[in-house]
């Protein structure tokens, strides 16, 4: 039912009148509330100009918010590629026509599903802190823990796009001699990996987003350089909104790009790229 | 083995867990309130509300959770002086709890408003034909079935609220993450046991959940 218009009639004279009338209260009720934090805000003095200037600076985007930016990024980047490594990798491990691999690859895609990225983080950093050799076991840990949960999720994504695929483009490959493993890297990964490529890009934002876990564990991204720069000049709360209006703008222009890819897509296949309705398929899905 | 049994009678790793459970109970029901609200919201004739709902959704599924708890601590009681309880690690907890409510709402709106979408447009018709407005029909046609047909997506943020729970650490709020920091810097030999012990807790929380919404689900569902 997506098509919400059929919730009420086409309003006649008197409809039009309550929805103008609920427009206002609805307008009033959110402007009042933005009002009511704006006045309580101006109360506290955040709207000083001197709370604001520093943005209008060269340096504090040099020394501050870029520097952090780019390591955001970098970290996302990295774990972009290589979580898309290990979703293919398990994903079709969880495929595998012999059963002990694929027994092993879902008891890894499970178990990396329900722990936390954080907890994954923390156990990593602290691990590998240990380690000898390893240069920047931070970042080491915030990558390694964003491909760990991200790739399985991804290896999930696979499955269900293979599931999803028509029976027939197996038996046709099979038909023409293939393997049912070469049926499955020539004939079925591509054009799954087609069809689930808006929920791929989805799941990047989720990657963009639990980057910022590294915050936590001390990796200098770009809640860490906000909040330094907060701490300096004495404007932590618009540091740290300035940050939020960076990550939301990176994210919805990734998410715009996954809406315009599913469009794109359902144009190509002839056919809705379509959401999973089973359940446990659904489970795939991207979240947090 | 000694040794590390008699870790857990130093710290307290079921008292962490504890915790957890308590900012996924709460945070669980504050965000389905303000979900279904906001759900509400984006499905209603007013443009306005409307506009406030998806605005809510995009503004709040984009931020990083990291971002809203760091910013219940260091901006809402570090800046404006936000208390939510005189006592300073329940303040923390509420301040854990709200951060955690209002990012997940988001996910929630868009679980409902998947499951209205599983509900047939003729439904939706039928309710207009017997003369229900909008508000009837939604309460006594609509959510009903986009409900049951939400099971599974709302699992699944029930699910990424429980794991989330976790980065309440970043609002200073001592639970099972902050706990296993602390128990590995202490027993630095002991990494990997105690990253297990925390993991597997997790892992009997969470794939419960997930079993139980999947049965739920597929008993629920209305058969069309």
């Amino acid at each position: 039912m997506s098509a919400q218009q059929v919730l009420f009639d086409a309003p006649g004279p008197k409809g039009k009148r309550r929805i103008l009338l609920g427009n206002i209260a609805g307008v009033l009720l959110v402007v009042g509330l933005l009002a009511f934090v704006v006045v309580a805000l101006a109360g506290q003095g955040q709207f000083a100009a001197a709370k604001w200037t520093p943005f209008l600076e060269w340096r504090t985007w040099e020394f501050f918010i870029l520097p952090g930016l780019l390591s955001t990024l970098k970290a996302a980047a990295v774990a972009v590629v290589t979580s898309i490594a290990f979703g293919l990798l398990f994903g079709v491990g969880r495929l595998s026509h012999i059963a002990p691999i694929r027994w092993f690859a879902g008891l890894v895609v499970e178990f990396l599903r329900a722990v936390p990225v954080l907890l994954m983080m923390i156990f990593l950093w602290l691990a590998l802190s240990q380690v000898p050799f390893i240069e920047d076991p931070i970042f080491v840990s915030v990558v390694t823990a964003l491909t760990l949960y991200n790739g399985s999720v991804i290896a999930e994504l696979v499955r269900s796009g293979v599931h999803g695929l028509p029976k027939g483009q197996r038996e046709a490959a099979m038909a023409i001699g293939m393997t049912p493993g070469k049926s499955l890297r020539s004939v079925e990964i591509p054009q799954a990996l087609v069809a689930m490529l808006p929920a791929m890009v989805s799941q990047f934002v989720v990657i963009l987003k639990d980057s910022a876990l590294g915050y936590i564990i001390g990796y200098a991204e770009l809640l860490q350089y906000s909040r330094r720069l907060g701490v300096g000049e004495g404007n932590l709360l618009q540091s740290l909104l300035i940050a939020a209006f960076i990550f939301i703008l990176i994210n919805f222009i990734l998410s715009s790009v996954a809406n315009r890819l599913s469009t794109l897509l359902s144009f190509r296949t002839g056919r809705k790229v379509k959401k999973t309705e089973d359940p446990e398929l659904a489970a795939a899905a991207p979240v947090p | 083995m000694d040794n590390f049994l008699s870790l857990f009678e130093t710290y307290d790793v079921a008292g962490a867990f504890w915790v957890n459970i308590q900012l996924t109970f709460w945070a669980a029901i504050w965000s389905f309130i303000l979900g279904t609200i906001l759900a509400l919201m984006r499905i209603s004739p007013i443009a306005s509300l409307q506009w406030f709902g998806a605005a809510y959704v995009n503004i709040f599924r984009n931020t990083p959770l990291t971002v809203i708890i760091a910013f219940g601590v260091l901006g809402l009681w570090g800046q404006l002086n936000v208390v939510l309880a005189e006592d300073f690690q329940v303040n923390f907890l509420r301040l854990a709890i709200l951060g955690l409510s209002i990012y997940h709402a988001a996910f929630v709106c868009e679980a409902i408003r998947s499951g209205v979408n599983t509900v047939p447009l003729g439904q939706a018709e039928a309710a207009r034909a017997i003369g229900l407005s909008f508000l009837p029909a939604a309460r006594l046609v609509i959510l009903p079935q986009a409900l049951r047909g939400a099971v599974a997506p709302l699992g699944n943020v029930l699910i990424a609220l429980t794991k989330n729970s976790t980065v309440a650490f970043a609002g200073s709020v001592v639970e099972s993450s902050n706990l296993m920091k602390e128990m590995i810097e202490f027993r630095g030999d002991l990494v990997i046991p105690i990253f297990f012990v925390f993991a597997m807790g997790f892992v009997i929380i969470v794939v419960p959940i997930g079993l139980l919404t999947t049965w739920l689900s597929k008993k629920l569902a209305v058969a069309r």
